[in-house]
C-alpha cells in the first residue's frame, strides 16, 4: 500500500472506537460554552473529553454543557479527573458511564483514567493507576490511562489490559509540549514491540501547534489537549493550528524523515558548474 | 425526612423516590447519575428506588473537562 493509500483511511483505531481525527480535544477552561463549541468544530475532533462533577442546583444561568455538545456528533470520553484514590476514580468512571448510557453515546464503555498524586505537579499515580486499571478492565471498561512518560509504567499499564497508554509529554495545562522525546520514543518501542497497532496517544502539556506535530512525528497515534486551545488568545485560530498540525505531523510520520546529518549536501547538481569548486 | 444531597443535607418528602426528588429539582434526568450511600443506582432503578431518612446521594453531571 502506497503511503498516499494509507492516508485516505488513516482513522485512529482505540480498542472499540474508530475516530476519524487523531486530535482529541477536552472541553474545560473555555471563556464561554459557544465558543468551546465553535472550537471543537474548526479542531476537527471528533471525540472530546467531559469531566463528572457534582449537581451544583445553582448554575448561575442553568446552563448544562450538553446543551452545547451535539452527543451525535462527538464520541464522549468521560475522565476521572480530580481523583487521587483508585477508589474514586472507580467510583467517577461508573458514574461517567451511566451518564453517557442515558445520552445514549458510545463513549459509554471507555473512561480517561486519571489518578493523580500530587495537586502542584498534577503527576499521576503510577501505583494507584495501575491497581484502577486493573479495577475497570474487570468492570469491562476500555481503559485509556493518563500516565508519565516512564516507559515501564507505561508497560505495566499495558500488561494490566489498558487500551491506549497516554503519556503527558509536560505537566498538565503547563504548554512546556515534549519535554522527553526519547521518554515518549522508548514508550513507543515498548508498547508497540511485536504490537505496531497498539494504540498510543499524548496526553497533556502540549501548547501550540508544533508541539502537536513533533508528537505526530514521534509515531504517536493521536494527540489529547485543551488548555492549548482553550487557553490562547485566539482559541478559534489555535483550534485550527492545531488541527493542521495533527495532520502535518502525521503526515510527516506516515511519509518517512530524512536523517538528520552533521553536514550539508546539495540540492542543485554538483556538475556543469561554470566555475570550479573552492577545496 | 432529611436526606444529604451532595454532603448538604435536605429535607424531602417521606418515601419519595430518587426519581420524584430529580423532578422536585427540575434536574434533568438524563443528564445526571446518582449513587446513594456510595452505591450507584442506575436510572431504570429511579422511580422504584425509595429514599430512606439519613440516606447520603451523590448527584453528579458532566462539566468541561480535559
Amino acid at each position: 500500500m502506497t503511503t498516499a493509500h494509507a492516508v485516505v483511511q488513516d482513522r485512529l483505531q482505540l480498542g472499540g472506537h474508530s475516530l476519524a481525527s487523531r486530535l482529541i480535544v477536552g472541553t474545560g477552561k473555555y471563556s464561554t460554552y459557544e465558543l468551546m463549541s465553535e472550537c471543537l468544530e474548526a479542531s476537527g475532533t471528533d471525540c472530546i473529553t467531559v469531566a463528572v462533577r457534582r449537581e451544583r442546583l445553582i448554575d448561575a444561568d442553568g446552563n448544562n454543557i450538553l446543551d452545547f455538545i451535539d452527543t451525535r456528533r462527538y464520541t464522549l470520553l468521560p475522565n476521572t479527573a480530580g481523583c487521587f484514590t483508585a477508589d474514586d476514580a472507580v467510583r467517577v468512571a461508573r458514574l461517567g458511564r451511566e451518564i453517557l448510557l442515558g445520552l445514549e453515546n458510545p463513549g459509554a464503555d471507555w473512561v480517561k483514567l486519571e489518578v493523580l498524586a500530587d495537586t502542584r505537579t498534577l503527576l499521576p499515580d503510577p501505583v494507584a493507576t495501575l491497581e484502577a486499571t486493573e479495577r475497570l478492565v474487570q468492570e469491562g471498561f476500555q481503559v485509556l490511562c493518563y500516565t508519565s512518560d516512564d516507559p515501564i509504567v507505561a508497560r505495566r499499564l499495558k500488561e494490566a489490559g489498558a487500551t491506549s497508554v497516554m503519556p503527558a509529554g509536560s505537566p498538565i495545562g503547563s504548554g512546556q509540549g515534549i519535554l522527553n522525546e526519547n521518554s515518549i520514543r522508548i514508550c513507543l518501542e515498548y508498547l508497540k514491540e511485536n504490537d505496531p497497532d497498539y494504540p498510543v496517544i499524548v496526553d497533556a502539556g502540549v501548547g501550540t501547534a508544533s508541539d502537536v506535530a513533533l508528537a505526530m512525528e514521534l509515531g504517536v497515534d493521536g494527540v489529547l489537549l485543551n488548555t492549548g486551545i482553550a487557553h490562547a488568545r485566539d482559541p478559534l485560530t489555535m483550534a485550527r493550528a492545531m488541527k493542521t498540525g495533527t495532520q502535518a505531523g502525521r503526515l510527516a510520520y506516515l511519509a518517512g524523515r530524512i536523517p538528520k546529518k552533521l553536514y550539508a549536501t546539495a540540492s542543485s547538481p554538483e556538475e556543469g558548474l561554470i566555475a570550479p569548486k573552492p577545496r | 425526612m432529611k436526606i444529604f444531597f451532595n454532603d448538604e443535607s435536605r429535607e424531602v418528602a417521606d418515601g419519595a423516590s430518587i426519581a420524584e426528588l430529580l423532578s422536585t429539582l427540575k434536574l434533568e434526568p438524563r443528564h445526571v447519575a446518582v449513587e446513594v450511600n456510595y452505591q450507584l443506582v442506575p436510572r431504570q432503578r429511579h422511580s422504584q428506588h425509595l429514599l430512606m431518612e439519613g440516606d447520603r446521594l451523590e448527584v453528579v453531571t458532566l462539566v468541561g473537562g480535559g
